[in-house]
């Protein structure tokens, strides 16, 4: 977007299989977009500009899962572009939401969807982008928090540890003195394993968290499981619980797994 | 580039929609030969993974098909589902929802029309180029974009994948002070979208009018967003439960997103220009006024002038949310509970792009059986195609360059968001001589 910079870093956004959301968050910070953009060279980010600028890029933030063999292609091609390569969101950290293919039969999930199944391309798996190339950070969240990616940008531009905390949910809902809803009012809540970052939304609007930012650091997902079941909770409804927007973020999984085979 | 062979020109990757996808255009001396929107966005399989998980849990996942429009997802979502489950929602909620629906509008529409469409207009490759001449236009759009993020985090949460609209209502329903907060922000927006209207109708456009087949909700009362018939401009006036019985969706080997069209009819055509036309006479008296001051007379024709009707939506949006903050008073509860039941509930809202239709079948249970969800999206891909082939016979005689951007603010008109339909436009112009 800013073709007569010399010295600014050039930045790359890159879309794989997503919903755009995580990308839209640069839009979405409506205060800094004019500040970043003088800041950086916004090389290469279609959703926003025409002019899409060759690499190499300093920066690359990645968003969505790799679900086509062309896509598995063109991540390592994405990689070789970008000096620090940043990937954005659950889609690109975990597989995202259409990794729930991963334990079904992807033939019959096209027959449901499309009249002509061999006009349809696709991987078996949705898969994380570091399952694929190395990746220098994962930003977590579905959707991704704005002020954690210009956390994320500022600390990469200024070559210093990005403050982005690995905890859980539970400690963003005791710095805002909620009332515990799991404890007080037996609401089914993933707050304990799930990372912090999007400030403890939903236990702020009654309802439990339901893990969009997906694993905190050594999650005790079997402890939960168990207390989930002491609310009350069907072994199918605790596998459902771990598995949506952060299936296949191996913690995750790993507790769905064993709530499938009790 | 000239002679016998086959001509074949690639300007990659068509910007500033949401997806990624393609378009082949083939010219064979003055005729257009083959338009193809080519939709290549992976197939994420919604519709399928839907089933076997409860219904409380649509709104969810569904809002994660689209980034820009969730909560017409979620308001499509709990309204089936609510039909279904013959849940009658209060009052309060109703009007909390078309609040949380104009948040999405001012959002959504702030961005096509200045950050998306606006730079075609004006010969800038994006909103950011543009700021540097016209700083005080995209500083303003960013202001109003905001204003309608800030109804959306009240009510949601958060502007991206909202969380607390539910079947029955909302998880946690505002405070009256909450919203009265934004009343004077609103003001400013009011102000900003009756400016926009102006800005936008002094840009210039191609003369191009198409016979549309217009298709928008309609309610008697009100610009419709969450309820209605559907209706269009050749008669169609039907109940939401019956749109499968009228339209119906065709698998193209071109697209991993389906065309849908109006069975016995073809291509037809929905969003902000549909809307209007279908519905001028209930627009509020000043984002009337707005819209003829502008030029603006249903029913309009001219798909590049939909940017107009963008922003005529902004100033209705605006004066419905300041309505409603006005009128709100806290619902007792901030949702009815809903029984299961075997059944199949149907719904369509206005999506800022357009109708958008979810059905769902449930089991006693409450869980999924069945899902079908047809975006805006892919209901206007075959209208957009037969756009092209109209006005792509204007473009013969242009330089290739010039001929290809016009192209792209054609689709563009269209704010087309090709994640909801299934990425990127790449243009591929294949020139033979007739």
């Amino acid at each position: 977007m800013n073709s007569d910079s010399k010295h600014k870093a050039r930045i790359g956004v890159f879309k794989f299989a997503s919903c755009d959301g995580c990308q839209l968050s640069l839009l979405d910070a409506e205060d800094e977009l004019l500040g970043v953009a003088g800041a950086v060279d916004i090389a290469y980010f279609p959703e926003a500009s025409r002019a899409m600028l060759k690499g190499p890029y300093d920066i690359g933030l990645v968003e969505g899962s790799i679900t086509t063999h062309a896509d598995a292609q063109r991540i390592q091609e994405v990689r070789r572009q970008c000096k620090t390569l940043i990937t954005i969101g659950a889609c690109a950290t975990a597989g995202g939401i259409q990794a729930l293919r991963n334990w079904k039969d992807v033939d019959e999930f096209i027959r449901v969807v499309y009249a002509t199944p061999q006009f349809i391309s696709t991987l078996k798996l949705s898969t994380p982008i570091a399952e694929h190339v190395p990746v220098d950070f994962e930003l977590r969240g579905c959707p991704i928090n704005k002020y954690q990616l210009l956390e994320l940008i500022t600390a990469t531009l200024a070559g210093r540890k990005p403050n982005i905390p690995s905890y859980s949910v539970c400690i963003e809902c005791k710095r805002k003195a909620n009332v515990c809803i799991a404890v007080a009012r037996g609401i089914p809540c993933l707050g304990p394993v799930t990372q912090a970052g999007c400030g403890a939304l939903c236990p702020s609007y009654d309802r439990g968290c339901y893990g969009c930012y997906g694993p905190m650091e050594t999650p005790n997902t079997s402890a939960l499981a168990s207390q989930l079941r002491v609310l009350g909770q069907a072994d199918s409804q605790v596998a459902r619980a771990f598995r949506s927007f952060n299936a296949w973020a191996w913690q995750f999984r790993k507790a769905s797994e064993e709530c499938e085979r009790t | 580039m000239t002679g016998r062979a086959s001509k074949t020109i690639r300007v990659d990757t068509l910007a500033r929609v949401e997806g990624e996808g393609s378009l082949y255009i083939k010219l064979v001396g003055e005729r257009v030969a083959d338009v193809k929107l080519k939709i290549y966005e992976p197939p994420r399989f919604f519709e399928a993974f839907l089933r076997g998980r409860h219904y409380s849990e649509a709104p969810d996942i569904t809002s994660r098909i689209c980034g820009i429009c969730p909560i017409a997802y979620q308001m499509s979502a709990v309204h089936a589902i609510e039909r279904a489950l013959s849940v009658q929602i209060t009052p309060a909620v109703r009007l909390l929802r078309r609040l949380f629906f104009c948040g999405e509008w001012i959002e959504s529409h702030t961005l096509h029309v200045y950050m998306l469409h606006a730079p075609d207009f004006l010969g800038y490759p994006d909103a950011i180029a543009m700021a540097k001449d016209h700083r005080a236009v995209v500083e303003k759009a960013l202001r109003l974009k905001k204003v309608g993020n800030r109804i959306v985090q009240l009510l949601g949460g958060r502007e991206i994948h909202p969380i607390s609209a539910a079947v029955g209502g909302f998880y946690k329903t505002p405070s009256k002070q909450q919203l009265c907060d934004l009343a004077a922000d609103l003001e400013w927006a009011l102000e900003a979208s009756v400016e926009t209207v102006k800005w936008t109708a002094g840009l210039d456009f191609p003369n191009f009018e198409q016979d549309y087949e217009f298709v928008a909700l309609r309610h008697p009362d009100e610009y419709p967003l969450n309820e209605g018939r559907l209706a269009s401009n050749r008669g169609l006036d039907i109940d939401t439960a019956e749109y499968e019985d009228h339209f119906m969706e065709l698998h193209v080997k071109h697209s991993n997103a389906l065309h849908s069209v109006v069975r016995g009819r073809g291509s037809y055509f929905v969003g902000p220009l549909a809307r209007f036309n279908l519905n001028f006479d209930k627009l509020p008296e000043s984002a009337r006024r707005a819209a003829i001051d502008a030029g603006l007379r249903p029913p309009v024709k001219n798909v590049f002038r939909s940017i107009v009707v963008r922003a005529v939506e902004l100033v209705f949006a605006c004066i419905e949310a300041l309505r409603i903050i006005r009128e709100y008073e806290p619902p007792v509860a901030s949702r009815v509970e809903a029984r299961n039941r075997i059944a199949v509930g149907q719904a369509i809202t206005e999506a800022p792009r357009g109708v958008l239709y979810h059905r769902y079948a449930l089991d006693e249970d409450g869980m999924i059986l069945t899902a079908k969800i047809v975006p805006p999206t892919s209901q206007n891909q075959k209208r957009i195609e037969d756009d092209l082939r109209e006005y792509a016979a204007q473009l013969v005689a242009w330089p290739l360059e010039e001929a290809t951007w016009k192209c792209e603010q054609a689709i563009r008109c269209y704010d087309p968001c090709i994640s909801c339909a299934t990425h990127f436009l790449k243009l591929v112009v294949d020139r033979e001589k007739g």
